[in-house]
């Protein structure tokens, strides 16, 4: 690995929250990793693949609510929503690639529909009672590992980074293999790829299905570490676009840009609420970065560096 | 009894919403052999190929490679037969670098990274872009796509290559390296069936022509033959023509 | 389902869509100019509806005597819009301008957040809650006045496209750009024009909904999903289908809603919406297009 000492330092730094005795420090760092771990996941598909999702919610939320519903319906351990929402993530993540690729969406159609499927989920889990409507479901307090309750800060943080480091490495593979080539090739020109053999709707589907199992994760870390979730937290669409934002602003299609984004929209925030402590006012500074990025920084900020590693 | 040709096409006919853009257009190419499909512009050559290839769904007609019936099947499959097109318009992977670029076709047929990577600098320095296979492919120059057009083509190990046009906007000293280029890949055991426009190619390289004209197959014979030919000459140079000619 | 509670169902319908339809028509002439699909509109529509709530709280107009005046201020800021943002990103990937799309929706739904805080507010007129009575039915006389005026309006609006010399050169411009620009026009005015107009369409509406509905920051994502289901069903770029699907989604809202309660009506729009782009994304009047 060429930029080892970086990565060194990246993994020191990251350890520190967890020696340093601040709940402050190890909260800010929990939420830093997970935004950092869920666009991520966006870039699987949306930076490396080129699908440009504006719904991925979709995946957080179908997530959130199988942890929140086997636990409180069916008293069923939340360790087991893990595999479980891998599972729904990944079979939605490969529906919606393949009935989109096979109806030639690209683009921003594509951004549509996504868009569209994440109302569709959301308006359903707000009217139906399995997932108790516009109510929501409340996670009974209950702190003990076996529960996926800890009363350690730490834990989650850990378990986020855990989570970060597991999509960094599909990142990393992505940039190595014969998938990710595949996948870039059909970012980059669609009938280029197919006269070279590779298979438009599989590829694209199966990137969806990758995303979406990874994203579907983070929906269960959320309701297990703020044992809460109801359809706009799970499905709403400032949680696609915080993911879009993070992997967009670090640099889509590079393994570290969702991290250089995180770490630069949590400062972003920090330091705003230190100015100007309303809601609404950090997103709204993202918004400003985004146009930026978008309009100066194509690359986002990981193309000012350099550490470009590309598919 | 004649080795069955590697492609065999019949009867091939597509309209769109009322305009006849082929009509039923048969043809040949024997294994090993460079065969050219030429005519006018909006004879129908490139729909054809575009047809033969998968990228457009016949109206009627049957293709053949090595026996097989391909018709109606996707790009992608037919590249995985075997049959793989470049593009009239260049289309590279702009993103990507030369190596890179080539490096997709050569997944199709080899699934470890390091032995594709390899099988993409090999087709690459073989086919004239070994200084450039670490430059972005955006970076080379219509000559040069075209080349990585072929070399990408050329990775996936083919069995027929198709040309669409691959002469056009080059000038003769290009020309003539791409027709050396072509005969290098025949003779690495490639068929190939090429669009074209620029004649001195055509008769350099093809063991046989075919003639569209209004998406009809007016003439098939040896470059020699179809430049003989009246119709033919009508086809390009307009009515009346061959008899000006005195052909 | 008697016949008492589905006829209201499909006149209310049929009124609210009609200013559905001004709104899409917007979007649609955004989409057939420009070629872009404008993330932003709903939070435009936002944006006009709180200029249009400002108006009547704090200087007392009403909001259909304001509309004039919410029309302009917003074709201004849709024609800065373009100039200033969209414009300058429209010669990259399209990424970038769904994208930059994107982002002003951001930055004006927490701008909103940020002046108003997230309650609704709505405004209190002397006629907000008079009716007429047609025949059997009571009609809500908002809903009425709003209906006629965003008919009024897209009639002005299709009179424009196609009857004067401004109108024409935008749609010269949006099938052939190169041509019109050989013939003296120049594109991006034509464009940022047509990108203002569509915004100016939203300013309407804004004005059009306010006496019969709240504004909060959060409303402009609701109608964005709504102004794209009838973009779609009636095919981009299309105006009578943007007419004719903002009707058609404007009953199905108010009927779905009357049949399986609120929630669940506006299921029946967002599955629609998800099962026309699978099946036809043209829409259903609109021509398959590249």
């Amino acid at each position: 690995m060429r930029h080892w000492l970086p990565v060194l330092i990246a993994v020191l730094a990251a350890c520190v929250p967890l020696v340093a005795h601040s709940h402050f420090l190890v909260n800010l760092a929990t939420l830093t990793v997970f935004s950092a771990f869920l666009g991520q996941c966006w870039n699987i598909s949306g930076g490396f693949g080129g699908l440009t999702s504006f719904g991925h919610a979709a995946f957080f939320g179908v997530g959130a609510y199988a942890d929140a519903v086997i636990q409180t319906r069916w008293g069923i351990s939340p360790w087991a929503s893990l595999p479980l929402a891998v599972v729904l993530g990944a079979v939605l993540g490969a529906a919606i690639g393949f009935a989109a690729s096979r109806a030639g969406l690209r683009g921003s159609y594509f951004a549509l529909v996504t868009l569209a499927v994440a109302e569709v989920l959301r308006v359903i889990a707000s009217a139906s009672p399995i997932t108790q409507g516009g109510l929501g479901i409340l996670i009974k307090l209950n702190v003990t590992p076996g529960n996926f309750q800890f009363s350690d800060d730490r834990v989650f943080y850990g378990l986020a980074f855990l989570m970060l480091a597991l999509s960094m490495a599909v990142a990393q593979w992505l940039t190595m293999s014969r998938f990710g080539t595949q996948l870039a090739a059909v970012r980059e020109n669609e009938d280029a790829a197919r006269a070279l053999g590779v298979a438009i709707v599989r590829t694209k589907s199966a990137a969806l299905a990758l995303s979406g199992g990874l994203t579907a994760l983070g929906g269960v870390l959320y309701v297990q570490m703020f044992l809460y979730v109801d359809p706009n937290i799970a499905f709403g669409a400032d949680r696609t676009v915080e993911m879009l934002l993070v992997a967009m602003i670090g640099g889509a299609g590079t393994v570290w840009g969702p991290v250089l984004g995180a770490i630069l929209l949590h400062v972003v925030a920090d330091t705003s609420r230190i100015a100007i402590d309303a809601p609404g006012f950090a997103p709204m500074l993202y918004g400003v970065i985004l146009l930026l990025i978008v309009g100066f920084l194509p690359k986002g900020v990981a193309g000012l560096k350099g550490w470009f590693v590309r598919a | 009894m004649p080795d069955a040709p590697l492609l065999a096409v019949s009867g091939l006919s597509k309209t769109f919403g009322g305009l006849a853009a082929v009509k039923s257009v048969a043809l040949d190419v024997p294994a090993g052999g460079i065969v050219a499909l030429v005519g006018p512009n909006g004879a129908g050559k490139t729909t054809s190929f575009a047809m033969i290839c998968g990228f457009i769904r016949p109206d009627a007609g049957r293709v053949c490679l090595a026996g097989q019936d391909v018709t109606g099947w996707r790009p992608d499959q037919v590249a995985a037969a075997g049959m793989v097109r470049t593009f009239q318009i260049t289309q590279p992977f702009a993103g990507l670098t030369v190596m890179e670029n080539i490096r997709v076709g050569a997944y199709l047929r080899i699934a470890n990274r390091a032995a594709a990577t390899q099988a993409a600098r090999d087709v690459g320095t073989r086919l004239g872009l070994g200084p450039m296979l670490d430059r972005p492919a955006a970076a080379l120059t219509v000559a040069g796509r075209k080349r990585l057009e072929v070399a990408r083509a050329v990775a996936t190990r083919p069995r027929l290559l198709l040309l669409d046009e691959v002469m056009a906007g080059l000038n003769p000293t290009e020309i003539n390296e791409i027709v050396g280029l072509i005969r290098q890949v025949q003779a690495d055991g490639v068929t190939i069936l090429l669009i074209e426009h620029v004649m001195q190619a055509v008769t350099a390289l093809a063991d046989k022509v075919y003639v569209l004209a209004e998406g009809a197959l007016i003439g098939a014979g040896t470059p020699r033959e179809i430049a003989g030919n009246p119709a033919v000459i009508e086809a390009y140079l307009g009515h009346g023509a061959a008899a000006r000619m005195g052909g | 389902m008697s016949l008492d509670l589905l006829l209201p169902a499909v006149v209310n319908g049929l009124l609210t869509g009609g200013v559905y339809a001004l709104v899409a028509l917007g979007l649609t002439l955004i989409y057939g100019v420009l070629h872009i699909v404008n993330f932003a509109h709903g939070s435009l529509l936002m944006v006009g509806m709180y200029a249009a709530w400002m108006l009547a709280t704090w200087a007392g107009i009403d909001p259909y005597l304001a509309l004039p005046l919410v029309g302009v201020l917003m074709f201004g800021i849709g024609w800065a819009l373009y100039r200033g943002v969209i414009g300058r990103v429209s010669r990259g990937q399209d990424q970038a301008i769904l994208l930059a799309t994107l982002g002003i929706s951001v930055i004006l739904n927490n701008l909103a957040l940020v002046l108003f805080s997230g309650d609704g507010r709505t405004i209190d007129t002397s006629y907000s809650f008079s009716t007429l009575e047609l025949g059997p039915l009571l009609v809500s006389v908002p809903r009425l006045i709003s209906f006629a005026c965003a008919l009024v309006l897209a009639g002005a609006l299709w009179a424009f496209m196609s009857r004067t010399e401004t109108g024409r050169a935008i749609r010269a411009v949006a099938r052939e750009p190169e041509g019109a620009r050989l013939m003296g026009i120049r594109p991006e005015r034509m464009f940022a024009l047509a990108y203002g107009i569509g915004i100016a369409c939203v300013g309407a509406s804004a004005c059009l909904l306010l006496p019969t509905f709240y504004v909060s920051p959060q409303v402009g994502d609701s109608f964005t999903l709504v102004a794209f289901t009838i973009v779609v069903l009636g095919g981009m770029g299309n105006f009578p289908g943007a007419l004719a699907g903002g009707l058609l989604i404007g009953v199905t809202e108010s009927v779905g809603g009357v049949l399986f309660g609120e929630q669940l009506g506006q299921l029946g729009v967002s599955a629609v919406f998800v099962i026309v782009l699978l099946v036809r994304p043209a829409g259903l009047l609109g021509r398959a297009s590249g």
